[in-house]
């Protein structure tokens, strides 16, 4: 019985264990008002399903998630939280009524449709029995790489990473522009005393002129 | 059933995770808060994805040396061994001695979680001018500093044409 | 930076943060053969910047790698990964094909191994320099943390 699920008994006490991890971290998200707390939850979030990747197999996607969602992402939006405002306002209680159906209407239909789905680990499903298998067979073959995932993204799927990389690049030039090259910081930071340690005043007016 | 019920459970929790994340994203009036919420959301969609593409009884996409036959091992040691292996009856399509996990959702996901960091950034910097300009990052307020702004303009401009006519 | 109570965390900063780069390097050229590759070295190039830049202020960062070269190194590692495209054009193969870079029969892969490495290395200036901007203009806002704020 037991065979079915993803490993055996132990491994599906272990998936047991961080999906219930991750919906307590998700449900505290929900609840809290601290923005400190909401985006360090979110790196333990991203953390736990960096775990949860390693369990299913996906070595490389739980290093990204690891490094991408808990390092980068938290390090980005505090930044942003240092700039903007400590806490989000109390939500109105009849506010949260729409969401909440509109949530429990999508989740009905969605786990209604999950019941088509190929049950889970399933080697002979179309997804896993296609194209994924394909590259695991002729990948030696054609590229002598032993990490699969590297030849499909570098060489298979080389112009799909090109577009990517494209996406993250302007991605990049996009917040430069919006918000300045840092180059302002590095200007004020240059000609201020040490005496003046405080920070300048809230720039809601000049930053509107700029 | 019970073994129906074993098979899906895991989908159902990750469809609760990814509902969770779609409420905070719905219902935060607090825009960071939102963006937190969808970054969860696209987090939930890639473990969906990658759980999708395990297989029972495999291994992480990385090539066990079992299933790495000679032709490779020559690499380094001259191309002419090598292209003596391959004329030997190389086989394009070898058959597999382990069992290893879909690598297709793999790429696409580990693509995908970079460049969600990427677009989560341009968010937040708009984010970060929405605060510069209106002094709040609530939604509601900025929604309410909107309309004060449009009907200021248009009293002004009612004002004006007043004046005009007078 | 003022005061002293922050040594301990800028002697600790002073040995991770080589050994952190030194690591994002062994990602990047062991991710043929293990997990890893070029988008994760590059985050994690990245998260060294970030450290160095919290601990010893955003002025001595942007001294040491300033942010024309990040902006520059973004552009530079989309330019390399489009370049091994356009050569393996004038090889004679399609747009991006490795097997045709040095004009290999299929079943040998010294063009594959080099179109691999050289578009990782793309990759990692690219994402590198974008995130290490994107960390520039967002800490570029504010002058210094203040203490109270953590």
């Amino acid at each position: 019985m037991t065979e079915v699920m993803i490993g055996g008994t132990g491994t599906a006490l272990i998936n047991i264990l961080f999906l219930g991890m991750l919906f307590v971290v998700a449900l505290a998200i929900a609840r809290l008002r601290s923005l400190f707390a909401i985006v360090m939850l979110s790196g333990v979030y991203s953390l736990v399903s960096a775990a949860w990747y390693i369990l299913v197999d996906a070595v490389d996607v739980g290093f990204t998630e690891a490094a991408v969602g808990a390092g980068m992402s938290t390090a980005v939006l505090l930044g942003a939280m240092l700039l903007t405002a400590r806490t989000a306002k109390p939500e109105k209680p009849l506010q949260r009524l729409g969401p909440l159906v509109v949530c429990l209407a999508t989740g009905v239909m969605l786990i209604y449709g999950s019941v088509d789905l190929p049950a889970l680990g399933d080697a002979t499903s179309p997804a896993n029995a296609g194209i994924g298998l394909t590259y695991l067979k002729i990948n030696w073959y054609d590229m002598g790489v032993p990490n699969v995932v590297t030849s499909v993204l570098a060489s298979y799927r080389g112009f799909d990473t090109l577009g990517e990389t494209a996406v993250v690049f302007t991605a990049g030039l996009a917040v430069a522009l919006l918000l300045g090259f840092g180059e302002r910081s590095l200007a004020e930071t240059l000609k201020k005393t040490p005496k003046a340690e405080t920070r300048p005043a809230p720039r809601g007016k000049d930053g509107n002129a700029a | 059933m019970w073994t129906f019920i074993l098979t899906h459970a895991g989908y159902w929790a990750i469809i609760g995770l990814m509902m969770i994340s779609l409420y905070i994203a719905f219902s935060a009036e607090n825009l960071i808060k939102r963006l937190v919420g969808l970054s969860l959301f696209q987090t939930t969609i890639c473990l969906f994805y990658v759980t999708l593409g395990k297989i029972t009884g495999g291994t992480a996409p990385v090539l066990l040396p079992a299933d790495m036959p000679e032709h490779g091992a020559a690499h380094g040691a001259g191309a002419a061994a090598e292209a003596h292996l391959v004329a030997g009856g190389g086989e394009r399509v070898a058959e597999l001695v382990n069992v290893y996990s879909n690598p297709l959702p793999h790429v696409l996901m580990l693509t995908a979680i970079v460049v969600g960091v990427a677009t989560l950034s341009v968010g937040l910097a708009l984010i970060v001018r929405i605060r510069e300009v209106y002094g709040t990052i609530e939604a509601d307020d900025v929604r309410a500093v909107d309309i004060e702004t449009a009907l200021a303009q248009e009293a002004k401009l009612e004002s004006e044409l007043k004046e005009a006519t007078a | 930076m003022k005061g002293d109570h922050h040594m301990i965390l800028r002697v600790i900063a002073k040995c991770l943060i080589p050994l952190i780069l030194i690591y994002a390097f062994y990602v990047q050229f062991h991710g043929e053969v293990g997990p890893g590759g070029a988008f994760q070295a590059g985050v994690i190039i990245a998260v060294a910047l970030i450290l160095y830049a919290l601990v010893f202020g955003l002025t001595a960062t942007m001294r040491a790698v300033p942010p024309w070269f990040t902006r520059a190194l973004a552009a530079v590692g989309v330019l390399i990964y489009a370049g091994v495209g356009f050569w393996a054009l004038l090889s004679g193969g399609d747009y991006l094909e490795y097997q045709a870079l040095f004009g290999e029969p299929p079943g040998e892969h010294h063009g594959q191994h080099a179109g691999i490495i050289i578009i990782e290395i793309g990759v990692l200036c690219a994402v590198s320099g974008a995130m290490t901007t994107i960390f520039y203009a967002l800490a570029g806002r504010v002058a210094e943390i203040r203490d109270e704020d953590w």
